[in-house]
């Protein structure tokens, strides 16, 4: 049944008349994702190429029933659009844009725990795609064929790079979720993997993680206690150095802590089998789903 | 973005920090001057942001004029665990009856500030808190409350400091909150936070680090310079707008995308080899981003073979094929490079490598082969 956006996803895009924004959102259209409305404060009445344009996100919600928000506005702006789509209601807000200040997230996260109405994907995240069914967001979405895995990940291309190998394997995905390269992200793994846990479709679970805070360590534990599908794991950052940021800006290991081989080794101790390379996760997931049936 | 202590200071001021009174020096003769200037004794500090200055003879205190030149001079130059040490920083010299421990993190496991104050202050903080966690005490600071004073009480108190400064400290705490939020820093530290001989409260140090994603509302301090880690290939990337991290190996590397470069790194180290760079060019990598990356990774002379790892995505394979062979035009290639293009036009990427024959170019089909090769090649 995959996660998150499905057919019913009815989508609003902030930004949908900057240029990423339009030929994302007409990309997500392409694939057959229900694109709405978009939002761009002064521009109500404009269109693109159909997609009507709203001055404020709640106008949008009330004029045409969206419940999925993307956010596609520059950094300095996207705490505030974020903000924007909980306070109208929306259910899901996926968003895409990477720089937003540290600070400006921790507030964001903060009330949107607080009201639990509202659920962030992101940011400085792909998105999320559920194939056959929906995208929003920006993975390609032409590598990827509907099927039993789960895929959740930190990064970008590397997910298209780890998903590509298990596809060209003949394995499809439920759905693909990219949780975000920041060091505050909306939604964790254990979020993630709890909506997996419970999803019919998801049999396998990929979780590719990378350097810097404790995440993947407390998902290991989480796994251990609520998770009854198999997970693989992947890690990426065992030659980075202490103290730089590599990319993204939650990928930076301070003093000893965050480093790969604590999160290698935390997930391993929990039983999850966590593949050296892109090409042997891909070989772990195919041998756990081939020992299934 | 990690400051200086200085530069700490200066953030430290702005907010009603007290601090000792003190001027940046960036030669002997400024430094002697800034001396004079504020007074015999002074304390000569390295600044450069490493732990241990002290102990490594970057701290020195100068009664005299010619005891501050002999320092100034000793220090300028010094290298601190592989730092060299180009500026100084001229302090007015405190007495100390206290040294206590303060900081506000920005911790992502909790997502919350974890503000923290120690008596046990100095260098042997963290291993005095190592033993003896009860040393250190903690209180998660909620953003959208924010510090107040209860919280600053609340930390004097069970961290038993002395009663007469229980005020300050606590009033010190908020400022270095109020610093913490409005300068968007991840850290903000104050170890010695020091109690003078006549019971003032200062800063007698700072570690402070800015959130880089922030520096658009922060001019000053995104005009800050640290030349002791400034590194020349990291500043050609910064100018060109490329995300380059420089590592001590010989095998040059591009990708696209910050995960897919950092298993790139893994994977040529598996094979191997060792990576003179992380290079991500970026979702949509245009051919005149190739152009300058390819620049940057050859400005490093220990480089001696070169692998570009893409999967397109949105990033096209044949836009990053142009690019290359746009580079090779532009850029005098002297050493061999691998080209693994994969994903979003990556047939006609290889084509236009192929058409182009260009000196020195392996094409592979796979991460894994491609990582192999480099590392051959690489010797």
């Amino acid at each position: 049944m995959s996660i998150l956006v499905t057919e019913s996803t009815k989508l609003v895009v902030s930004g949908l008349t900057g240029r990423e924004g339009r030929f994302h959102g007409l990309n997500d259209r392409r694939y057959g994702t229900d694109v709405v409305a978009g939002v761009t404060p002064g521009k109500a009445g404009e269109d693109v190429e159909g997609i009507p344009i709203f001055n404020t996100v709640h106008t949008a919600v009330e004029e045409t029933g969206a419940n999925t928000s993307m956010i596609f506005v520059p950094p300095r702006f996207a705490a505030d659009a974020i903000l924007e789509a909980a306070d109208a209601g929306v259910e899901l807000v996926v968003c895409i844009t990477e720089g937003i200040p540290a600070h400006d997230m921790l507030r964001v996260y903060t009330h949107l725990k607080r009201s639990d109405r509202t659920r962030l994907i992101g940011p400085n995240c792909p998105g999320v795609l559920s194939p056959g069914k929906s995208n929003v967001g920006i993975i390609p979405a032409h590598f990827f064929s509907a099927g039993n895995v789960g895929l959740m990940s930190r990064s970008g291309t590397l997910t298209y790079q780890i998903g590509n190998e298990v596809a060209q394997r003949g394995f499809g995905n439920s759905t693909i979720v990219g949780i975000g390269g920041d060091p505050v992200v909306g939604s964790s793994f254990i979020d993630v993997i709890a909506l997996f846990e419970q999803d019919d479709q998801t049999e396998l679970i990929v979780m590719c993680g990378e350097i810097g805070g404790d995440e993947e360590e407390r998902t290991a534990d989480y796994i251990a206690e609520k998770v009854s599908k198999p997970v693989v794991g992947y890690i990426a950052g065992f030659t980075a150095p202490a103290g730089k940021t590599m990319g993204h800006a939650g990928a930076i290991i301070s003093g000893s802590s965050g480093t790969a081989k604590a999160k290698a080794e935390a997930l391993e101790a929990k039983g999850v089998r966590v593949g050296r390379n892109p090409t042997e996760v891909a070989d772990v997931a195919v041998e756990v789903l081939g020992a299934k049936v | 973005m990690d400051l200086l202590e200085y530069q700490g200071k200066l953030l430290f001021k702005k907010h009603g920090v007290p601090v000792p009174e003190g001027r940046h020096a960036a030669s002997v003769q400024e430094a002697v001057e800034a001396a004079e200037e504020s007074g015999f004794p002074v304390v000569i500090k390295a600044q450069v942001q490493i732990g241990g200055r002290g102990k490594a003879g970057g701290i020195k205190l100068a009664k005299n004029r010619p005891e501050a030149e002999e320092h100034a001079e000793a220090i300028l130059g010094m290298d601190i665990r592989g730092l060299t040490v180009q500026e100084l920083y001229v302090e007015q010299a405190s007495e100390i009856a206290e040294e206590y421990y303060a900081a506000i993190v920005f911790d992502r496991g909790t997502k919350r500030a974890i503000a923290m104050l120690s008596r046990m202050g100095g260098m042997e903080v963290e291993e005095i808190v190592d033993k003896d966690p009860t040393a250190m005490v903690k209180l998660p600071i909620d953003p959208l409350i924010g510090f107040q004073h209860f919280h600053g009480r609340r930390l004097a108190f069970e961290a038993g400091i002395a009663e007469d400064v229980i005020r300050p400290v606590g009033a010190m705490l908020g400022k270095l909150y109020e610093v913490y939020v409005e300068e968007d820093a991840m850290l903000v530290e104050v170890n010695p936070l020091l109690v003078t001989g006549s019971r003032d409260v200062v800063a007698l140090d700072s570690k402070v680090t800015i959130d880089g994603n922030a520096l658009y509302r922060h001019e000053d301090t995104a005009a800050f310079r640290n030349p002791s880690v400034e590194d020349p290939q990291e500043q050609l990337a910064k100018e060109r707008g490329l995300v380059y991290v420089k590592l001590d190996g010989n095998v040059g590397i591009l990708g696209n995308g910050a995960g897919l470069v950092m298993s790139t790194l893994d994977v040529v180290a598996q094979a191997g080899g060792k990576p003179a760079n992380f290079l991500d060019a970026g979702g949509g990598s245009r051919a005149e981003a190739i152009v300058d990356a390819v620049e940057v990774i050859l400005s490093d002379e220990k480089v001696t073979a070169v692998l570009f790892n893409i999967f397109g995505g949105i990033t096209r394979c044949d836009e990053v094929a142009r690019g290359l062979v746009t580079a090779f035009e532009q850029v005098e290639v002297k050493v061999p490079f691998v080209v693994r293009l994969d994903g979003t036009n990556d047939e006609e990427g290889r084509r236009i490598l192929a058409d182009a024959s260009l000196p020195h170019v392996e094409v592979e089909k796979t991460m894994l082969g491609a990582a192999a090769k480099v590392v051959e090649l690489a010797g």
